[in-house]
C-alpha cells in the first residue's frame, strides 16, 4: 500500500454512504474521500419518491443532500453511474465496472437493498414499475399522466404511500395484498386495521390475501390481471412494493460475513477490520433486539453511517440508538419509534376516531415501542423515553393528562 | 433568486439564493450549512430543521399545520414564539431577504 494515504473508499451513496461523506469532513477528516455509486444522480433523498415528489412538481433538485459545489468544496472524488464490481481485501482495492482500480485504508460499503422483482412472464417483466430510485419515479411519472386505472402489488409502506399519492392525483387505484393485513410486519393489528379503514375512505381499493396470478398484454397497451382470489382487474400501469433484499453481493464475493445482510458489530466493521458496513444492507445485534436484526430506515442509515466515520476519526463509537420510522398515508403521519417484535400489551392513548391516537407496546412492563398517528409530540417524547429506558405505567400511558415528558424527569 | 439570510447559533450570517419553491430547510441544508439536519426530508416528522424566523416575516408565512405546532414541543433547542420548521416553508418572491436564526442544537 506504501506511504501514501489512500483514504476512504465509499461503496453506495445513499443516506448513509452521503452520510458518512458528511460526518467525515465534519469529523476534520483530511483524507481522500472516494464515493462510488451505481445511479447516475447525485446523491439524494429516497422517501419522498413514494410521497410528495410527485405532488410537488417532480424537481429532482430538490431531493439531493448538496448540490455539486459541496463535492468539490469538500474535495470528495465521485464516480457516479459506476458501479463496484469486486473488492481485493489483500491489496485493499476496489474493481469497478469501467475497469478503473481503488485503493483504500478503509473501505464502507452502503449498497442499500435491491427491490425483489414481481414474478410475472417475460414480456411483461420490463413494464413494470418499482419505486428504489429517481429514475423509477421519473419513468412512472411519464406514464402517469395518461393512466387512469392502476394496480399496486404489495400492501406495504412504500405501496401504501404510493397508492396514496396516486389517489391524490385522481387516479383508480387498486392495492394487492398478500396477507390479511396492510404494513403487515411493521404495525399492530389495530393501526393496521385504521389505515385500511383510511385507504378505503379515500377511495383504493385495498384487497387483502390475494396476489397477481396471471397478467397479460391487453391491446391498448395496458394489463389484465387474475388474481388468486379469482377477480380480473385491467389497468393501465402496474406498480410493485414487494419488499427488498439486502445487497450483498459484493461482500459475499469478498468473503465477508453475511447472514441476512453484510454482518456488522457495534462498531459497523464486518469481519474485516478495514471494511464497515451500514443501512439497509447490514445486520447486526441490535441492544433492544434478541435476535440479529436489518432496519431499512433513514435514520438506521445515518445513525450507523455516523458511528463509521467515528471509528474511522480514531473516536470509538457504537451504534446503540433507539429505532424509529415515519410513512405518509393522505392527511396521516404514522411514526414508529423503538423496536415491537414480540410485545404483548397495547396500551392506547388518544380515541381512533379523533385520527390522533398514541400505541404504547410493551413486553411486559417494559415499554419497547411506541408507533403514533398524527402525533408528532407523542412521538419525540417516546424516543426520548425509550432511549433512557423510561417505561410509563400503563395508566400513565393511557391518560392523554400525563405529560409525556413530564416522566422523563423522574 | 430570492435570498435567505441564515445567522447561526454564533451570530454568523450567510445570505444564500434560495430558489422559489424550495424550502428554508433545502436551501440551507442542500448548501451544506451547519445548523439546520433535516433527517426526514422535509416530511414534517423529526423536528431537526427548527429555525427562529426575524418578527418583520412573521406574518408572511404559511399557516402552520396542528403537526408542525406538535413537533415544535419536541425541538432539542427550546421552542420560542418565533420557532418555525424550516421545512414547512417554501421560498416566494414575498419572502426575499427573510432572515433566519439557528438554534444551538438540532
Ligand atoms: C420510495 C421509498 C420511500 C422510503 N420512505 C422512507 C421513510 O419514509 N422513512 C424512512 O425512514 N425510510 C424510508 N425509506 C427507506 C430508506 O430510504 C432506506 O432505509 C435508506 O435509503 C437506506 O440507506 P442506504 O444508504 O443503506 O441505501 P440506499 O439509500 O438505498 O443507497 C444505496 C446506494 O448504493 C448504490 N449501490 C448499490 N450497489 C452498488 C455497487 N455495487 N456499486 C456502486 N453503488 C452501488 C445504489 O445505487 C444506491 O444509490 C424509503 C425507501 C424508498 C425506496
Ligand atoms: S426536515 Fe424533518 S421536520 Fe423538517
Amino acid at each position: 500500500m506504501g506511504s501514501k494515504v489512500a483514504g476512504v473508499v465509499i461503496i453506495g451513496g445513499g443516506h448513509a454512504g452521503f452520510q458518512c461523506i458528511d460526518s467525515l469532513r465534519k469529523g476534520g477528516y483530511a483524507g481522500p474521500i472516494t464515493l462510488v455509486d451505481a445511479d447516475p444522480h447525485l446523491p439524494y433523498q429516497r422517501p419522498p419518491l413514494s410521497k410528495g415528489y410527485l405532488l410537488e412538481g417532480a424537481d429532482p433538485d430538490t431531493l439531493l443532500f448538496r448540490t455539486a459545489a459541496y463535492y468539490s468544496e469538500q474535495s470528495v472524488n465521485l464516480h457516479l453511474g459506476i458501479a463496484a464490481a469486486a473488492i481485493d481485501r489483500e491489496r485493499h482495492t476496489v474493481q469497478l465496472t469501467n475497469g478503473l482500480s481503488l485503493s483504500y485504508d478503509q473501505l464502507v460499503l452502503a449498497p442499500g437493498a435491491s427491490i425483489r422483482p414481481l414474478r410475472v412472464p417475460d414480456e411483461i417483466a420490463d413494464q413494470v414499475h418499482y419505486i428504489k430510485t429517481l429514475g423509477d419515479i421519473d419513468r412512472i411519472n411519464t406514464q402517469l399522466g395518461t393512466a387512469q386505472n392502476l394496480v399496486v402489488v404489495g400492501g406495504g409502506f412504500i405501496g401504501l404511500e404510493f397508492a396514496a399519492t396516486a389517489r391524490k392525483l385522481g387516479k383508480n387505484v387498486s392495492v394487492l395484498v398478500r396477507g390479511p393485513r396492510i404494513m403487515n410486519q411493521n404495525v399492530t393489528p389495530e393501526l393496521s386495521r385504521f389505515m385500511l379503514e383510511q385507504h378505503r375512505a379515500h377511495g383504493a381499493d385495498i384487497q387483502l390475501n390475494t396476489s397477481i396470478e396471471t397478467v397479460s398484454r391487453l391491446d391498448n397497451g395496458g394489463f389484465e390481471i387474475l388474481t388468486t382470489d379469482g377477480r380480473t382487474l385491467s389497468c393501465d400501469m402496474l406498480v410493485a412494493g414487494i419488499g427488498v433484499t439486502p445487497d450483498t453481493r459484493l461482500a459475499e464475493a469478498a468473503g465477508l460475513e453475511c447472514d441476512e445482510g453484510i454482518v456488522v458489530d457495534a462498531g459497523c466493521r464486518t469481519s474485516d477490520p478495514a471494511i464497515y458496513a451500514a443501512g439497509d444492507a447490514v445486520c447486526f445485534t441490535h441492544p433492544l433486539a434478541d435476535t440479529r436484526i436489518r432496519i431499512e430506515s433513514v435514520q438506521n442509515a445515518v445513525d450507523q453511517a455516523k458511528v463509521i466515520a467515528a471509528n474511522i476519526l480514531g473516536k470509538p463509537a457504537e451504534y446503540d440508538s433507539a429505532p424509529w420510522f415515519w410513512s405518509d398515508q393522505y392527511e396521516f403521519k404514522l411514526q414508529m419509534a423503538g423496536l415491537h417484535a414480540g410485545y404483548d400489551h397495547v396500551v392506547q392513548r388518544g380515541t381512533t376516531e379523533s385520527g390522533k391516537f398514541t400505541l404504547f407496546l410493551y413486553r411486559g412492563e417494559r415499554l419497547i415501542a411506541v408507533h403514533t398517528v398524527n402525533k408528532p409530540a407523542d412521538h419525540m417524547a417516546a424516543r426520548k423515553l425509550l432511549a433512557a429506558g423510561i417505561s410509563p405505567s400503563f395508566d400513565e400511558a393511557a391518560d392523554e393528562n400525563v405529560k409525556l415528558n413530564s416522566l422523563l424527569k423522574r | 433568486m430570492p435570498k435567505v439570510v441564515y445567522v447561526d447559533f454564533q451570530g454568523n450570517r450567510n445570505e444564500l439564493e434560495v430558489a422559489n419553491g424550495m424550502t428554508l430547510m433545502q436551501g440551507a441544508v442542500m448548501n451544506g450549512l451547519d445548523g439546520i439536519e433535516g433527517e426526514c426530508s422535509g416530511s414534517c416528522a423529526c423536528a431537526t430543521c427548527h429555525c427562529y424566523v426575524d418578527e418583520a416575516y412573521l406574518d408572511k408565512l404559511p399557516e402552520m399545520s396542528e403537526n408542525e405546532d406538535e413537533l415544535l414541543d419536541g425541538t432539542a433547542s427550546e421552542r420560542l414564539g418565533s420557532s418555525r420548521l424550516s421545512c414547512q416553508i417554501r421560498m416566494t418572491d414575498d419572502l426575499d431577504g427573510i432572515v433566519v436564526q439557528l438554534p444551538e442544537e438540532q
